[in-house]
């Protein structure tokens, strides 16, 4: 049960939001709900003002845009990007992370700029998020701006959003040539956050060399990262398995990972290269087509 | 003699009465109750496993908004101590407060209670009492608790030591002289967290020198009989009302201090009383399960025959003796740890031991599945040293059909069983002759795959009463029910059990209408109100009601119904012995176009001008039943499990069940119970796990952490029956509640073990988390897909 007093609005532009957000000490944005309510349950979170975004309806949409450019709106819930048809063909690891998330009633009503403006570690969405190379436009008292995804994760629960700053919308860059990605994870039994979820993306050139790979791993950390040991290693190679093996027992190399009842530090680690490998090979195997 | 009640709905897969309620949300739980001018309880737990109570300031929290009153454990005196029921022999007891006074115990230990106008604001203000402790060094493993210097629980006690329960029987000494091989295991069986759907609460109103008490309790008589007691007041004021009840599993098998704390404050403040427990409190503050470390030791010979089993057992008690705990781990466990088998000698020493965690008592099974894991592990160890299947170790010890009654090593007589042909039965249909196909498959994907039985035994509907006297159980073995036909021809049955999930409405209907040739519609079964009750009712638990409650249903049904053929006989002028019931008709065998009608017969009854020479008015009948022995339900259980070479991660692949509950009321309801059952004790093998850390702080505090298993989690079930009718009752009807439980986790273990075996893996402790199961493989040496 909630025990604290705050203050609700519910704006219809995000303009009004970010003024709404401004206006209060210790202000939180509020979109399904699904990561704040629980911890405002516990007394972890204790905000003096919700803002509630649901009223801008604009902010749900996922488009496709002139240059290929896939934008989904900080409203989108999990639900609605695993069924979407441009995502799940485009851009499946995303597809794939968002019907990962949680329970259905949780993807019916959590959204992906929720996901990302939390930042918790154990989120699944990040993992395609970064693997994709996405831009996270904020939109604040100073206009907006787009922040690299690898830019934008600092730490457990910490991002480069400014405080009076709104995740707008998610913008994911053209899949060009033969590309596949996927996501996999391995998940906590009971919770369902992800223990160790990774998404790949793998683009091969003509010959079927791989020429671009990108991973993006959640779970593992405090904060989702890029596995660029293993994106390196794997790039230039013919893709099959020996390659996917090598590259991906590099996918935990420099990360200190997180222990818990779960999972400890050796076995999460353990765990990045077998879900790296299992990424890679069915990121590979949809490249290939 | 009449003719003999025909069994037209009895078997049958009758839809449940109860479903359209509460599948439409029509249901009235405890939570839901709601009354005029009610205040409401928050109450302030210990954050310690153990400290001194130095001072407690309430100044802050009574200046709260809507704060009516903050009372610590002395002001609050009046509501008594929590009762137990059941008392072993050399029990050191301790005494349990409501709210603690002097030391907090566990990390939950309510030390204080405050009254608010609301829920938050009791809430807001049970944060702002002020507790100054005094920390002392914390005991949370038994075996530790039990050492020399350890920390007391008791002070007064001067040790942790809560009894010594030993059980003897042959030459146990003979039995390890003489085997050929003798095999060891250490067996921890973790402590579990019941999570009953429905958190637990209590609402109470005191009017007019009458207290009424709703709670969420599998025992509403003896809440009722307690409440009276402790608070002094006649036990005809006292009211207790179980409305819906959302599952139990045990944990709700107790007289809580919440149950005391809001009836002490109706009487006193006046006002309506609601507690209600969150989920995160229950994790603390209501009692978990299991939680025993054994050491096993198996005497046999090569051929598989056992010649001896000994058992040295520690049972983790928690910080106080909650109403059932001392005879889980002693009478419902010892004695059923030789289970299916003949086993000539026998010696279990069980001890009980005081921590600093939250009490212990039962969680469905309570104590069986604790001794089917024991024995079952045991036996698929000693086919493991010698070579033979597990199986046929289990066919060559099993007690003969012809062997029955039979009196176990133990002290028990199993009055009827029928073991080999559910073994055969389950080995079919879980293709067991197939399965090393199926292994080498597994082993080409890089996987272990393994195989695992359990057959066992277990008890239901402890009785007879005198029987339970001589093992300390402080209460009878018996249960009441009763009969009212109105003039109308409505029926009601009023029942002792207290149905939590169960199907009580529709099971007794079933069985009442098959005496009275009506149908089960036609029939209301009212329970969980004490001032509706037949007279002293006992409860639901221990897979207790129908062995006991659904046999009182059905005796009073046949007085009832012995009172309509007398009254159906007069009425036609023909004889009583000619005379059928059924269809809701009562007439002569032969001419049933001359029939009365049920209701003619019950109207018959109540206007009492033409009836028999002597007959009373009315219909309705009262039963107390007591039964002469325990019930003994049995079956095996095979499940099949695929290990990720990769992560350790076990998946259950397959699962195969034939249980024997004697006669089947509802099949329905039967594989309802098996359904769930089963994945409770899927949930122990594979997720389940109370954690605390050295200082007693419980880790695994939520669901977030804590995994209970779902739907998802588990293999569509592939279920068979044996139907051996035990002797004890005139149904032949033995219990099923916990039957699955008992036999899926030892199953599901066995099947992991046999997984790793090739890796020369003999024993794991559940649950069988991926890591853990990952590390073992790591640690002997497994290739998974690398």
């Amino acid at each position: 049960m909630i025990t604290h007093p705050f203050t609700y609005r519910a704006p219809s532009t995000i303009e009004e939001a970010v003024a709404a957000l401004g206006r209060s000490r210790d202000a939180k944005v509020i979109a399904g709900g699904h990561s704040l309510l629980p911890l405002m349950k516990l007394g972890l979170a204790q905000p003096d003002a919700l803002v509630d975004l649901r009223r801008i309806a604009s902010l749900r949409d996922i488009r496709a845009e002139a240059d290929g450019t896939i934008v989904v709106g900080a409203l989108a819930t999990h639900r609605s990007i695993a069924e979407d048809r441009t995502i799940v063909s485009k851009l499946a690891a995303l597809a794939e992370a968002a019907a990962a998330v949680g329970d259905p009633l949780v993807r019916a009503r959590g959204t992906i700029g929720g996901s990302l403006a939390h930042a918790d570690p154990a989120a699944d969405e990040p993992a395609p998020v970064l693997a994709f190379d996405a831009l996270i436009r904020a939109i604040g008292s100073k206009g907006k701006r787009d922040i690299r995804a690898g830019e934008y994760f600092k730490a457990a629960f910490e991002t480069a959003l400014a405080p009076d700053e709104i995740v707008a919308e998610i913008r994911f860059p053209a899949q060009t040539g033969r590309t596949g990605s996927a996501y996999v994870k391995f998940a906590h039994p009971a919770s369902r956050f992800a223990v160790v979820g990774v998404a790949a993306t793998v683009t091969l050139k003509g010959d079927g060399t791989v020429e671009r790979a990108a991973i993006g791993v959640t779970g593992a950390a405090d904060a989702p990262f890029r596995a660029a040991q293993a994106e390196k290693a794997i790039t230039g190679t013919k893709g099959d398995a020996k390659a996917i093996a090598a590259a991906a027992a590099k996918a935990a190399e420099g990360i200190t990972t997180l222990s818990d009842l779960v999972a400890s530090s050796d076995y999460r680690r353990h765990l990045v290269t077998v879900y790296a490998r299992r990424a890679l090979e069915r990121a590979t195997q949809r490249a290939q087509g | 003699m009449t003719a003999a009640t025909t069994t037209t709905y009895i078997g049958a897969r009758v839809p449940r009465k109860e479903d359209p309620r509460l599948i439409t949300g029509d249901g009235l739980f405890t939570d839901d109750v709601t009354l005029p001018g009610m205040v409401y309880v928050s109450l302030v737990r210990s954050p310690h496993a153990h400290a001194r109570i130095r001072r407690i300031d309430t100044t802050a929290a009574t200046e709260e908004p809507g704060v009516v009153a903050v009372l610590t454990g002395k002001e609050l005196e009046a509501t008594g101590a929590l009762p137990v029921f059941i008392t072993v022999p050399s029990m050191n007891g301790s005494k349990h407060m409501p709210i603690t006074t002097d030391k907090a115990r566990y990390a939950g230990d309510a030390v204080a209670a405050v009254v608010a106008e609301s829920r938050d604001a009791a809430k807001r203000a049970a944060d702002a009492v002020t507790v100054d402790y005094e920390p002392l060094p914390v005991v949370v493993d038994a075996t530790k608790a039990l050492e020399p210097g350890a920390p007391i629980v008791h002070e007064e006690m001067k040790s942790n030591l809560v009894f010594t329960y030993p059980v003897k029987g042959g030459d146990i000494d003979k039995a390890f002289r003489d085997a050929d091989v003798k095999v060891k295991l250490r067996l921890v069986n973790q402590r579990l967290i019941p999570n009953a759907m429905e958190p637990r609460a209590a609402v109470a109103k005191f009017e007019a020198g009458e207290l009424t008490l709703w709670s969420t309790t599998q025992i509403p008589h003896f809440v009722q009989l307690i409440v009276a007691l402790n608070l002094g007041l006649s036990q005809n004021k006292v009211r207790v009302i179980a409305p819906e009840v959302g599952g139990g599993f045990g944990s709700k098998l107790q007289v809580y201090a919440e149950e005391l704390i809001v009836g002490h404050l109706a009487k006193t403040l006046g006002r309506p009383v609601k507690w209600t427990e969150e989920r995160r409190e229950g994790y603390l503050a209501t009692i978990h399960g299991r939680d025993h470390v054994s050491d096993v030791e198996l005497a046999a010979k090569r051929d598989g025959t056992i010649l001896g089993l000994r058992v040295r057992t520690v049972a983790n008690m928690g910080a106080y003796l909650q109403a059932f705990a001392p005879g889980i781990p002693t009478i419902l466990h010892v004695f059923v740890v030789p289970g299916a088998y003949r086993i000539p000698a026998f010696d279990y020493e069980m001890r009980g031991a005081y921590t600093n965690t939250t009490p212990v008592d039962a969680y469905r099974g309570a104590g069986r599945p604790e001794s089917a894991y024991v024995i079952e592990r045991a036996i698929d160890r000693l086919a493991d040293e010698i070579g033979m299947d597990p199986a046929e170790v289990r066919r060559r010890n099993f007690i003969p059909a012809d062997a029955f009654p039979f009196n176990t090593i133990s002290g028990l007589t199993y009055d009827s069983g029928d073991y080999a042909p559910a073994l055969e039965r389950a080995l079919a249909m879980a293709d067991y002759k197939g399965f090393e196909k199926r292994r080498a498959e597994a082993k080409a994907r890089g996987n272990y795959r393994g195989i695992g039985i359990s057959s066992y035994v277990e008890i239901c509907g402890l009785a007879p009463s005198k029987a339970n006297s001589a093992l300390g159980v402080g209460w009878g073995g018996y249960e009441s029910a009763r009969i009212r036909v109105h003039p109308t021809g409505a029926v009601q049955v009023f029942t002792g059990t207290s149905p939590h999930g169960q199907s009580h409405e529709t099971s007794w209907a079933q069985i009442a209408a098959d005496a009275l040739g009506i149908t089960p519609n036609d029939i209301e079964v009212r329970h969980g109100d004490t001032f509706e009750s037949p007279g002293m009712g006992v409860g639901t638990f221990g897979s207790r009601s129908l062995a006991v409650g659904g046999i009182e249903v059905h005796k009073a049904a046949e007085k009832v119904r012995e009172k309509v053929i007398q009254i159906g006989a007069h009425l036609l002028e023909a004889s009583p012995d000619d005379m059928v019931v059924e269809g809701g008709k009562v007439f002569v065998k032969g001419v049933p176009d001359k029939a009365k009608n049920f209701g003619d017969i019950s109207m018959a009854a109540y206007l009492a001008n033409n009836l028999p020479e002597g007959m009373e008015p009315g219909l309705e009948a009262t039963v107390y039943y007591d039964p002469p022995n325990f019930t003994f339900p049995f079956g095996t259980h095979i499940a099949e499990v695929e290990i990720d070479g990769e992560t350790g991660a076990v998946e259950l692949v397959n699962y195969s069940a034939c249980d024997d509950c004697g006669r089947q009321i509802n099949p329905m309801i039967v594989e309802g119970q098996l359904h769930g059952g089963i994945t409770q004790g899927i949930g122990q093998a594979l997720y389940e796990a109370a954690i605390y850390d050295d200082n007693g702080q419980l880790l695994s505090g939520s669901m977030m952490e804590y995994h209970v298993p779902t739907a998802e989690n588990v293999p569509a079930f592939k279920l068979d029956h044996t139907m051996t009718l035990t002797t004890t009752n005139p149904l032949g009807v033995k219990g099923i509640g916990e039957a699955g439980t008992i036999g899926s986790t030892p199953a599901v273990a066995n099947a992991v073990i046999d997984a790793l075996s090739p890796l020369g893996i003999k024993h794991l402790d559940m649950p069988f988390t991926p890591e853990k199961v990952w590390r073992a493989i790591e640690t002997a040496g497994g290739e998974g897909r690398r």
